[in-house]
Protein backbone atom coordinates (compact mmCIF):
# COMPACT_ATOMS: atom_id res chain seq x y z
CA UNK A 1 0.00 0.00 0.00
CA UNK A 2 1.90 3.04 -1.16
CA UNK A 3 0.55 6.52 -0.57
CA UNK A 4 1.80 9.87 -1.87
CA UNK A 5 4.31 11.62 0.39
CA UNK A 6 3.98 13.72 2.41
CA UNK A 7 0.72 12.12 3.43
CA UNK A 8 -2.64 13.83 3.89
CA UNK A 9 -4.59 13.26 7.09
CA UNK A 10 -6.96 10.78 5.46
CA UNK A 11 -4.06 8.40 4.85
CA UNK A 12 -2.73 8.41 8.40
CA UNK A 13 -3.52 5.93 11.20
CA UNK A 14 -5.77 7.27 13.97
CA UNK A 15 -4.68 8.54 17.39
CA UNK A 16 -1.59 10.32 16.01
CA UNK A 17 0.24 7.03 15.63
CA UNK A 18 3.34 7.40 13.47
CA UNK A 19 3.02 5.42 10.26
CA UNK A 20 6.76 4.98 9.96
CA UNK A 21 9.09 3.31 12.40
CA UNK A 22 11.10 5.78 14.45
CA UNK A 23 14.22 4.24 12.87
CA UNK A 24 13.31 6.24 9.77
CA UNK A 25 13.41 9.49 11.72
CA UNK A 26 17.06 10.53 11.37
CA UNK A 27 17.54 12.63 14.49
CA UNK A 28 21.23 12.94 13.61
CA UNK A 29 20.13 15.77 11.27
CA UNK A 30 19.74 17.99 14.34
CA UNK A 31 23.46 17.79 15.22
CA UNK A 32 25.66 20.90 15.30
CA UNK A 33 28.73 19.26 16.87
CA UNK A 34 29.99 15.81 15.90
CA UNK A 35 31.77 13.51 18.36
CA UNK A 36 34.94 12.05 16.85
CA UNK A 37 36.68 9.21 18.68
CA UNK A 38 40.50 9.04 18.70
CA UNK A 39 41.01 5.26 18.74
CA UNK A 40 44.68 5.78 19.67
CA UNK A 41 43.57 7.19 23.04
CA UNK A 42 40.38 5.09 23.47
CA UNK A 43 40.73 2.34 26.10
CA UNK A 44 37.44 0.58 25.11
CA UNK A 45 36.07 1.20 28.60
CA UNK A 46 32.57 1.79 27.08
CA UNK A 47 31.72 4.68 29.40
CA UNK A 48 30.57 6.56 26.28
CA UNK A 49 28.33 3.64 25.25
CA UNK A 50 26.82 3.57 28.74
CA UNK A 51 26.14 7.31 28.95
CA UNK A 52 24.82 7.99 25.44
CA UNK A 53 21.13 8.94 25.98
CA UNK A 54 20.23 8.00 22.40
CA UNK A 55 21.99 4.63 22.23
CA UNK A 56 23.87 6.16 19.30
CA UNK A 57 27.20 4.63 20.31
CA UNK A 58 27.41 0.98 19.33
CA UNK A 59 30.01 -1.72 19.96
CA UNK A 60 31.16 -3.16 16.68
CA UNK A 61 32.99 -6.10 18.28
CA UNK A 62 36.31 -4.25 18.66
CA UNK A 63 35.56 -0.63 19.48
CA UNK A 64 32.76 1.89 20.18
CA UNK A 65 31.42 3.51 17.00
CA UNK A 66 29.18 6.56 16.73
CA UNK A 67 25.97 6.06 14.73
CA UNK A 68 25.68 9.49 13.11
CA UNK A 69 22.17 8.76 11.86
CA UNK A 70 20.87 9.19 15.41
CA UNK A 71 23.62 11.02 17.37
CA UNK A 72 22.21 14.48 18.20
CA UNK A 73 25.63 15.83 19.18
CA UNK A 74 24.86 16.45 22.85
CA UNK A 75 28.49 15.88 23.86
CA UNK A 76 27.82 13.76 26.94
CA UNK A 77 30.21 11.06 25.61
CA UNK A 78 33.01 13.59 25.20
CA UNK A 79 32.36 15.00 28.67
CA UNK A 80 32.33 11.58 30.33
CA UNK A 81 35.27 9.99 28.48
CA UNK A 82 37.92 9.42 31.20
CA UNK A 83 40.85 9.64 28.75
CA UNK A 84 39.48 12.56 26.66
CA UNK A 85 39.46 10.44 23.52
CA UNK A 86 36.32 12.10 22.10
CA UNK A 87 36.44 15.53 20.53
CA UNK A 88 33.32 17.53 19.52
CA UNK A 89 34.01 18.96 16.08
CA UNK A 90 31.72 21.46 14.29
CA UNK A 91 29.60 19.98 11.51
CA UNK A 92 30.52 21.47 8.16
CA UNK A 93 28.02 21.91 5.35
CA UNK B 1 -44.41 7.01 25.73
CA UNK B 2 -44.04 3.31 25.01
CA UNK B 3 -43.30 1.05 27.94
CA UNK B 4 -39.56 0.89 28.56
CA UNK B 5 -37.85 -2.44 27.95
CA UNK B 6 -36.91 -2.51 31.62
CA UNK B 7 -40.15 -1.70 33.46
CA UNK B 8 -39.91 0.75 36.37
CA UNK B 9 -40.51 -1.98 38.97
CA UNK B 10 -37.29 -3.66 37.75
CA UNK B 11 -35.40 -0.39 38.23
CA UNK B 12 -34.43 -0.25 41.89
CA UNK B 13 -35.25 3.02 43.62
CA UNK B 14 -32.39 4.20 45.84
CA UNK B 15 -31.80 7.40 47.80
CA UNK B 16 -28.38 8.78 46.93
CA UNK B 17 -26.64 12.07 46.35
CA UNK B 18 -25.24 12.99 42.93
CA UNK B 19 -21.75 11.72 43.72
CA UNK B 20 -23.10 8.36 44.86
CA UNK B 21 -25.26 8.16 41.74
CA UNK B 22 -22.07 8.42 39.67
CA UNK B 23 -20.27 5.85 41.86
CA UNK B 24 -23.13 3.35 41.44
CA UNK B 25 -23.12 3.92 37.68
CA UNK B 26 -19.37 3.30 37.44
CA UNK B 27 -19.80 0.17 39.57
CA UNK B 28 -22.04 -1.30 36.85
CA UNK B 29 -19.89 -0.32 33.87
CA UNK B 30 -17.23 -3.07 34.01
CA UNK B 31 -14.53 -0.49 34.54
CA UNK B 32 -11.02 -1.96 34.57
CA UNK B 33 -9.12 0.93 36.15
CA UNK B 34 -10.10 3.83 38.39
CA UNK B 35 -7.28 6.20 39.29
CA UNK B 36 -8.25 9.12 41.46
CA UNK B 37 -7.23 11.74 43.96
CA UNK B 38 -9.73 13.24 46.40
CA UNK B 39 -11.05 16.78 46.07
CA UNK B 40 -14.26 18.33 47.34
CA UNK B 41 -17.01 18.06 46.10
CA UNK B 42 -15.95 15.03 44.07
CA UNK B 43 -14.46 12.94 46.88
CA UNK B 44 -17.64 10.98 47.61
CA UNK B 45 -17.55 9.40 44.13
CA UNK B 46 -14.20 7.69 44.55
CA UNK B 47 -14.71 7.16 48.28
CA UNK B 48 -17.82 5.08 47.56
CA UNK B 49 -16.13 3.39 44.66
CA UNK B 50 -13.10 2.43 46.75
CA UNK B 51 -15.55 0.75 49.15
CA UNK B 52 -16.94 -1.32 46.27
CA UNK B 53 -13.36 -2.34 45.46
CA UNK B 54 -12.54 -3.15 49.11
CA UNK B 55 -15.74 -5.19 49.45
CA UNK B 56 -14.96 -7.19 46.32
CA UNK B 57 -18.08 -5.98 44.54
CA UNK B 58 -16.09 -4.95 41.46
CA UNK B 59 -12.94 -6.32 39.84
CA UNK B 60 -11.59 -2.82 39.14
CA UNK B 61 -7.94 -1.94 39.75
CA UNK B 62 -8.11 1.10 42.02
CA UNK B 63 -5.03 3.33 41.84
CA UNK B 64 -4.86 5.90 44.65
CA UNK B 65 -2.46 8.30 42.96
CA UNK B 66 -0.61 11.29 44.45
CA UNK B 67 -2.25 14.03 42.34
CA UNK B 68 -4.83 14.66 39.63
CA UNK B 69 -2.06 15.01 37.07
CA UNK B 70 -1.15 11.44 37.96
CA UNK B 71 -4.79 10.34 38.05
CA UNK B 72 -5.31 11.31 34.43
CA UNK B 73 -1.85 9.99 33.49
CA UNK B 74 -2.69 6.60 35.01
CA UNK B 75 -6.00 6.59 33.11
CA UNK B 76 -4.16 7.40 29.88
CA UNK B 77 -1.75 4.52 30.48
CA UNK B 78 -4.54 2.15 31.38
CA UNK B 79 -6.69 3.12 28.40
CA UNK B 80 -3.69 2.85 26.08
CA UNK B 81 -3.28 -0.71 27.34
CA UNK B 82 -6.90 -1.39 26.39
CA UNK B 83 -8.66 -0.78 29.70
CA UNK B 84 -11.94 1.00 30.36
CA UNK B 85 -10.82 3.79 32.69
CA UNK B 86 -12.59 6.31 34.90
CA UNK B 87 -11.61 9.17 37.16
CA UNK B 88 -13.33 12.10 38.82
CA UNK B 89 -12.26 15.54 39.92
CA UNK B 90 -13.25 19.18 40.41
CA UNK B 91 -11.91 22.72 40.03
CA UNK B 92 -8.24 22.90 41.01
CA UNK B 93 -7.86 19.17 40.53
CA UNK B 94 -9.15 19.49 37.00
CA UNK B 95 -6.75 22.38 36.44
CA UNK B 96 -3.87 20.15 37.53
CA UNK B 97 -5.05 17.50 35.04
CA UNK B 98 -5.07 20.02 32.21
CA UNK B 99 -1.91 18.89 30.43
CA UNK B 100 -3.01 15.26 30.34
CA UNK B 101 -6.58 16.07 29.23
CA UNK B 102 -5.20 17.08 25.85
CA UNK B 103 -3.12 13.92 25.65
CA UNK B 104 -6.11 11.67 26.45
CA UNK B 105 -8.14 13.32 23.69
CA UNK B 106 -5.47 13.37 21.01
CA UNK B 107 -4.53 9.74 21.66
CA UNK B 108 -8.24 8.97 21.23
CA UNK B 109 -8.66 7.25 24.58
CA UNK B 110 -12.33 7.03 25.65
CA UNK B 111 -11.75 7.74 29.34
CA UNK B 112 -14.76 8.92 31.34
CA UNK B 113 -14.24 11.76 33.80
CA UNK B 114 -16.83 13.01 36.26
CA UNK B 115 -16.32 16.72 36.85
CA UNK B 116 -18.17 17.90 39.94
CA UNK B 117 -18.25 21.57 39.01
CA UNK B 118 -16.63 23.86 41.53
CA UNK B 119 -15.09 27.34 41.56
CA UNK B 120 -11.40 27.75 40.84
CA UNK B 121 -9.15 29.46 43.38
CA UNK B 122 -8.37 32.19 44.45
CA UNK B 123 -9.95 32.91 46.82
CA UNK B 124 -10.51 29.30 47.73
CA UNK B 125 -14.12 28.22 47.31
CA UNK B 126 -15.52 24.70 47.15
CA UNK B 127 -18.94 25.58 45.73
CA UNK B 128 -20.58 25.27 42.34
CA UNK B 129 -19.20 27.18 39.36
CA UNK B 130 -18.66 26.13 35.74
CA UNK B 131 -15.29 27.87 35.45
CA UNK B 132 -13.51 24.54 35.82
CA UNK B 133 -15.43 22.92 32.94
CA UNK B 134 -15.07 26.00 30.74
CA UNK B 135 -11.33 25.78 31.35
CA UNK B 136 -11.14 22.36 29.64
CA UNK B 137 -13.31 23.55 26.76
CA UNK B 138 -10.57 23.36 24.13
CA UNK B 139 -8.93 20.13 25.28
CA UNK B 140 -10.76 17.88 22.82
CA UNK B 141 -13.09 16.23 25.34
CA UNK B 142 -16.81 15.70 24.89
CA UNK B 143 -18.55 17.71 27.63
CA UNK B 144 -22.00 16.75 28.92
CA UNK B 145 -23.84 18.65 31.68
CA UNK B 146 -26.55 17.03 33.81
CA UNK B 147 -29.51 18.56 35.59
CA UNK B 148 -30.09 16.11 38.43
CA UNK B 149 -28.70 13.00 40.08
CA UNK B 150 -30.80 10.61 38.01
CA UNK B 151 -29.28 12.15 34.92
CA UNK B 152 -25.81 11.93 36.51
CA UNK B 153 -26.34 8.15 36.85
CA UNK B 154 -27.79 7.80 33.35
CA UNK B 155 -25.18 10.00 31.68
CA UNK B 156 -22.21 8.29 33.34
CA UNK B 157 -23.28 4.98 31.79
CA UNK B 158 -24.04 6.64 28.46
CA UNK B 159 -20.63 8.36 28.50
CA UNK B 160 -18.78 5.04 28.14
CA UNK B 161 -21.00 4.09 25.22
CA UNK B 162 -20.56 7.48 23.52
CA UNK B 163 -16.79 7.71 24.01
CA UNK B 164 -16.14 4.12 22.93
CA UNK B 165 -18.36 4.30 19.85
CA UNK B 166 -16.27 3.33 16.78
CA UNK B 167 -17.08 6.69 15.13
CA UNK B 168 -16.00 8.66 18.19
CA UNK B 169 -13.14 7.23 20.31
CA UNK B 170 -12.85 10.34 22.45
CA UNK B 171 -12.87 10.96 26.20
CA UNK B 172 -16.05 12.20 27.84
CA UNK B 173 -16.49 14.57 30.80
CA UNK B 174 -19.76 14.25 32.71
CA UNK B 175 -20.40 17.52 34.55
CA UNK B 176 -22.57 17.69 37.64
CA UNK B 177 -23.01 20.75 39.81
CA UNK B 178 -21.01 20.71 43.03
CA UNK B 179 -23.17 20.47 46.19
CA UNK B 180 -26.42 21.33 44.38
CA UNK B 181 -26.23 17.80 42.97
CA UNK B 182 -23.16 16.16 44.45
CA UNK B 183 -24.26 16.44 48.07
CA UNK B 184 -28.06 16.56 47.76
CA UNK B 185 -30.09 13.44 48.42
CA UNK B 186 -32.39 12.37 45.63
CA UNK B 187 -34.29 9.22 44.69
CA UNK B 188 -32.91 7.66 41.54
CA UNK B 189 -33.75 4.51 39.60
CA UNK B 190 -30.97 2.03 38.89
CA UNK B 191 -30.88 -0.63 36.21
CA UNK B 192 -29.93 -4.22 37.01
CA UNK B 193 -26.18 -4.86 36.52
CA UNK B 194 -26.61 -7.24 33.60
CA UNK B 195 -28.74 -4.71 31.70
CA UNK B 196 -25.96 -2.11 31.96
CA UNK B 197 -23.38 -4.70 30.85
CA UNK B 198 -25.52 -5.51 27.83
CA UNK B 199 -26.11 -1.83 27.03
CA UNK B 200 -22.34 -1.29 26.92
CA UNK B 201 -21.71 -4.49 24.97
CA UNK B 202 -19.58 -5.94 27.77
CA UNK B 203 -15.99 -4.88 28.26
CA UNK B 204 -14.37 -2.15 26.20
CA UNK B 205 -13.89 -2.98 22.53
CA UNK B 206 -10.64 -1.73 21.03
CA UNK B 207 -10.76 -0.10 17.58
CA UNK B 208 -8.37 -1.11 14.83
CA UNK B 209 -6.26 1.13 12.62
CA UNK B 210 -4.01 0.37 9.64
CA UNK B 211 -0.31 0.69 10.45
CA UNK B 212 2.07 0.56 7.49
CA UNK B 213 5.01 -1.09 9.22
CA UNK B 214 2.76 -3.93 10.35
CA UNK B 215 1.18 -4.10 6.89
CA UNK B 216 -2.26 -4.66 8.46
CA UNK B 217 -4.86 -3.26 10.82
CA UNK B 218 -3.81 -3.52 14.45
CA UNK B 219 -5.70 -2.89 17.67
CA UNK B 220 -5.13 0.59 19.03
CA UNK B 221 -3.48 -0.55 22.24
CA UNK B 222 -0.08 -1.25 23.70
CA UNK B 223 0.41 -4.89 22.79
CA UNK B 224 3.85 -6.54 22.48
CA UNK B 225 2.58 -8.81 19.68
CA UNK B 226 1.89 -5.79 17.45
CA UNK B 227 3.88 -2.90 18.92
CA UNK B 228 2.83 0.70 18.31
CA UNK B 229 3.98 3.98 19.89
CA UNK B 230 1.45 6.35 21.44
CA UNK B 231 2.28 10.04 21.16
CA UNK B 232 5.87 10.18 19.89
CA UNK B 233 7.46 13.24 18.28
CA UNK B 234 5.27 14.91 15.66
CA UNK B 235 6.54 18.27 14.38
CA UNK B 236 5.34 20.74 11.74
CA UNK B 237 5.39 17.92 9.21
CA UNK B 238 2.44 15.93 10.63
CA UNK B 239 0.97 17.55 13.77
CA UNK B 240 -1.56 19.57 11.77
CA UNK B 241 -2.78 16.46 9.91
CA UNK B 242 -3.17 14.60 13.20
CA UNK B 243 -5.29 17.43 14.65
CA UNK B 244 -7.65 16.98 11.68
CA UNK B 245 -8.48 13.53 13.04
CA UNK B 246 -9.78 15.08 16.27
CA UNK B 247 -11.72 17.74 14.38
CA UNK B 248 -13.39 15.07 12.23
CA UNK B 249 -14.13 12.79 15.18
CA UNK B 250 -15.89 15.65 17.00
CA UNK B 251 -18.19 16.16 14.00
CA UNK B 252 -19.50 12.63 14.44
CA UNK B 253 -20.30 13.04 18.14
CA UNK B 254 -23.77 14.72 18.06
CA UNK B 255 -25.36 11.85 16.11
CA UNK B 256 -23.91 9.30 18.52
CA UNK B 257 -25.09 11.23 21.59
CA UNK B 258 -28.59 11.43 20.10
CA UNK B 259 -28.63 7.74 19.22
CA UNK B 260 -27.48 6.74 22.70
CA UNK B 261 -30.17 9.01 24.19
CA UNK B 262 -32.80 7.19 22.09
CA UNK B 263 -31.51 3.76 23.07
CA UNK B 264 -31.56 4.81 26.70
CA UNK B 265 -35.13 6.02 26.33
CA UNK B 266 -36.25 2.67 24.92
CA UNK B 267 -34.41 0.85 27.67
CA UNK B 268 -35.33 2.94 30.71
CA UNK B 269 -38.13 5.30 29.71
CA UNK B 270 -35.87 8.29 30.38
CA UNK B 271 -34.53 10.66 27.75
CA UNK B 272 -33.03 14.15 27.81
CA UNK B 273 -34.39 16.16 24.90
CA UNK B 274 -32.68 14.94 21.74
CA UNK B 275 -29.58 14.18 23.83
CA UNK B 276 -27.74 17.42 23.08
CA UNK B 277 -30.37 20.07 23.92
CA UNK B 278 -33.36 19.96 26.25
CA UNK B 279 -35.90 22.62 25.24
CA UNK B 280 -38.90 23.69 27.30
CA UNK B 281 -41.76 25.86 26.02
CA UNK B 282 -39.70 27.32 23.18
CA UNK B 283 -42.22 26.95 20.29
CA UNK B 284 -43.83 30.40 20.31
CA UNK B 285 -41.52 32.03 22.87
CA UNK B 286 -40.47 35.67 22.47
CA UNK B 287 -37.84 35.26 25.18
CA UNK B 288 -35.69 32.15 25.52
CA UNK B 289 -33.07 31.57 28.19
CA UNK B 290 -30.24 29.06 27.74
CA UNK B 291 -28.65 27.43 30.75
CA UNK B 292 -26.38 24.54 31.75
CA UNK B 293 -26.63 22.19 34.72
CA UNK B 294 -28.88 22.15 37.76
CA UNK B 295 -30.04 25.78 37.48
CA UNK B 296 -32.23 24.66 34.58
CA UNK B 297 -34.64 23.16 37.12
CA UNK B 298 -35.17 26.59 38.65
CA UNK B 299 -35.42 28.25 35.24
CA UNK B 300 -38.06 25.74 34.14
CA UNK B 301 -40.12 26.45 37.28
CA UNK B 302 -40.00 30.17 36.54
CA UNK B 303 -40.92 29.61 32.88
CA UNK B 304 -43.92 27.55 34.01
CA UNK B 305 -45.01 30.32 36.38
CA UNK B 306 -44.57 33.10 33.80
CA UNK B 307 -46.37 31.07 31.14
CA UNK B 308 -49.35 30.71 33.51
CA UNK B 309 -49.39 34.52 33.65
CA UNK B 310 -49.40 34.69 29.85
CA UNK B 311 -45.76 35.60 29.17
CA UNK B 312 -44.27 33.94 26.09
CA UNK B 313 -41.06 32.62 27.60
CA UNK B 314 -39.09 29.41 27.23
CA UNK B 315 -35.74 27.81 27.97
CA UNK B 316 -33.16 25.53 26.42
CA UNK B 317 -30.86 23.47 28.56
CA UNK B 318 -27.54 22.83 26.86
CA UNK B 319 -26.75 19.22 27.71
CA UNK B 320 -23.78 18.89 25.36
CA UNK B 321 -21.34 21.81 25.45
CA UNK B 322 -18.56 20.16 23.42
CA UNK B 323 -19.01 19.59 20.60
CA UNK B 324 -21.38 22.56 20.62
CA UNK B 325 -24.76 21.82 18.94
CA UNK B 326 -24.88 24.94 16.73
CA UNK B 327 -27.39 23.70 14.16
CA UNK B 328 -29.84 22.22 16.64
CA UNK B 329 -29.73 25.34 18.81
CA UNK B 330 -30.19 27.71 15.86
CA UNK B 331 -33.44 25.92 15.01
CA UNK B 332 -34.74 26.37 18.55
CA UNK B 333 -33.72 30.02 18.97
CA UNK B 334 -34.37 31.48 15.53
CA UNK B 335 -37.97 32.56 16.24
CA UNK B 336 -37.23 34.35 19.52
CA UNK B 337 -37.00 38.13 19.87
CA UNK B 338 -34.51 37.99 22.74
CA UNK B 339 -32.21 35.26 24.01
CA UNK B 340 -30.74 35.42 27.49
CA UNK B 341 -27.61 33.32 27.91
CA UNK B 342 -26.83 32.20 31.45
CA UNK B 343 -23.20 31.46 32.22
CA UNK B 344 -21.94 30.20 35.56
CA UNK B 345 -18.48 31.41 34.61
CA UNK B 346 -16.78 34.13 32.63
CA UNK B 347 -13.79 34.50 30.38
CA UNK B 348 -12.20 37.57 31.96
CA UNK B 349 -11.91 40.32 29.38
CA UNK B 350 -14.65 38.73 27.29
CA UNK B 351 -18.05 37.14 27.94
CA UNK B 352 -19.34 33.89 29.37
CA UNK B 353 -18.16 30.95 27.25
CA UNK B 354 -21.63 29.77 26.21
CA UNK B 355 -22.51 33.35 25.17
CA UNK B 356 -19.68 33.26 22.62
CA UNK B 357 -21.01 29.98 21.23
CA UNK B 358 -24.54 31.34 20.96
CA UNK B 359 -23.33 34.46 19.17
CA UNK B 360 -21.69 32.13 16.66
CA UNK B 361 -24.88 30.05 16.48
CA UNK B 362 -27.06 33.00 15.57
CA UNK B 363 -24.79 35.04 13.32
CA UNK B 364 -25.79 33.15 10.17
CA UNK B 365 -29.45 34.10 10.58
CA UNK B 366 -30.64 37.05 8.55
CA UNK B 367 -33.02 38.07 11.35
CA UNK B 368 -31.29 37.49 14.63
CA UNK B 369 -32.67 37.55 18.20
CA UNK B 370 -31.12 40.17 20.48
CA UNK B 371 -28.65 38.66 22.93
CA UNK B 372 -27.87 39.33 26.57
CA UNK B 373 -25.32 37.43 28.65
CA UNK B 374 -26.17 36.83 32.31
CA UNK B 375 -23.20 35.76 34.38
CA UNK B 376 -24.61 34.27 37.58
CA UNK B 377 -23.89 31.99 40.51
CA UNK B 378 -20.11 32.35 40.69
CA UNK B 379 -18.60 30.48 43.63
CA UNK B 380 -21.90 28.78 44.40
CA UNK B 381 -23.96 31.99 44.75
CA UNK B 382 -27.59 30.91 44.80
CA UNK B 383 -29.84 31.63 41.82
CA UNK B 384 -33.32 31.51 43.39
CA UNK B 385 -36.57 31.76 41.39
CA UNK B 386 -37.14 35.49 42.13
CA UNK B 387 -33.74 36.33 40.66
CA UNK B 388 -34.43 34.26 37.54
CA UNK B 389 -37.83 35.95 37.27
CA UNK B 390 -36.15 39.37 37.44
CA UNK B 391 -33.94 38.33 34.53
CA UNK B 392 -36.95 37.22 32.48
CA UNK B 393 -38.69 40.54 33.20
CA UNK B 394 -35.63 42.44 31.94
CA UNK B 395 -35.57 40.28 28.80
CA UNK B 396 -39.31 40.78 28.19
CA UNK B 397 -38.74 44.54 28.46
CA UNK B 398 -35.94 44.26 25.85
CA UNK B 399 -38.31 42.28 23.62
CA UNK B 400 -40.73 45.20 23.87
CA UNK B 401 -38.26 48.06 23.36
CA UNK B 402 -35.83 46.26 21.05
CA UNK B 403 -32.96 47.88 22.93
CA UNK B 404 -30.13 46.11 24.75
CA UNK B 405 -28.50 48.57 27.15
CA UNK B 406 -25.97 46.18 28.64
CA UNK B 407 -24.88 43.09 26.76
CA UNK B 408 -23.11 41.62 29.79
CA UNK B 409 -25.14 41.53 33.01
CA UNK B 410 -24.28 40.12 36.41
CA UNK B 411 -27.12 38.34 38.14
CA UNK B 412 -27.17 38.24 41.94
CA UNK B 413 -24.01 40.20 42.68
CA UNK B 414 -23.99 43.06 45.24
CA UNK B 415 -22.70 46.48 44.22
Amino acid sequence: MSKPEPRGWKDLPMAALPYKLSLEYRTGDWRALRPVIDYGKCTRCLICWLYCPDMAIVWDGEKPVVNYDYCKGCGICAHECPVKAIEMKPETA
Amino acid sequence: MATPRIPLEKQVLIAVNGDEAVAYAVKQCLVDVVAAYPITPQTVIVERFSEFVADGEVHTEFVPVESEHSAMSACVGAAAAGARAFTATAANGLALMWEILYIAASLRLPIVLAVVNRALSAPINIHCDHGDAYGMRDSGWIQLFVENSQEAYDTTIQAFKIGEHPDVQLPVAVNLDGFFLSHTLENIRMLPDDVVHEFLGGYRKIPKTYVDYHGREVELKLDPSSPISFGPLDLYDYYFEHKMHQIEAMKRVPDVVKKVNEEWSELTGRSYGDGVLVPYATEDADVIVTVLGSTSGTVRTVVKKLRSRGYKVGMVRIRMFRPFPFNELRELLKGAKVVGVMDRGISFGSYGPSFMEINTTLYDLRERPLLVNYVYGLGGRDAPPDLIEKMFMELLEIAKTGEVKEKLRFLGVRE
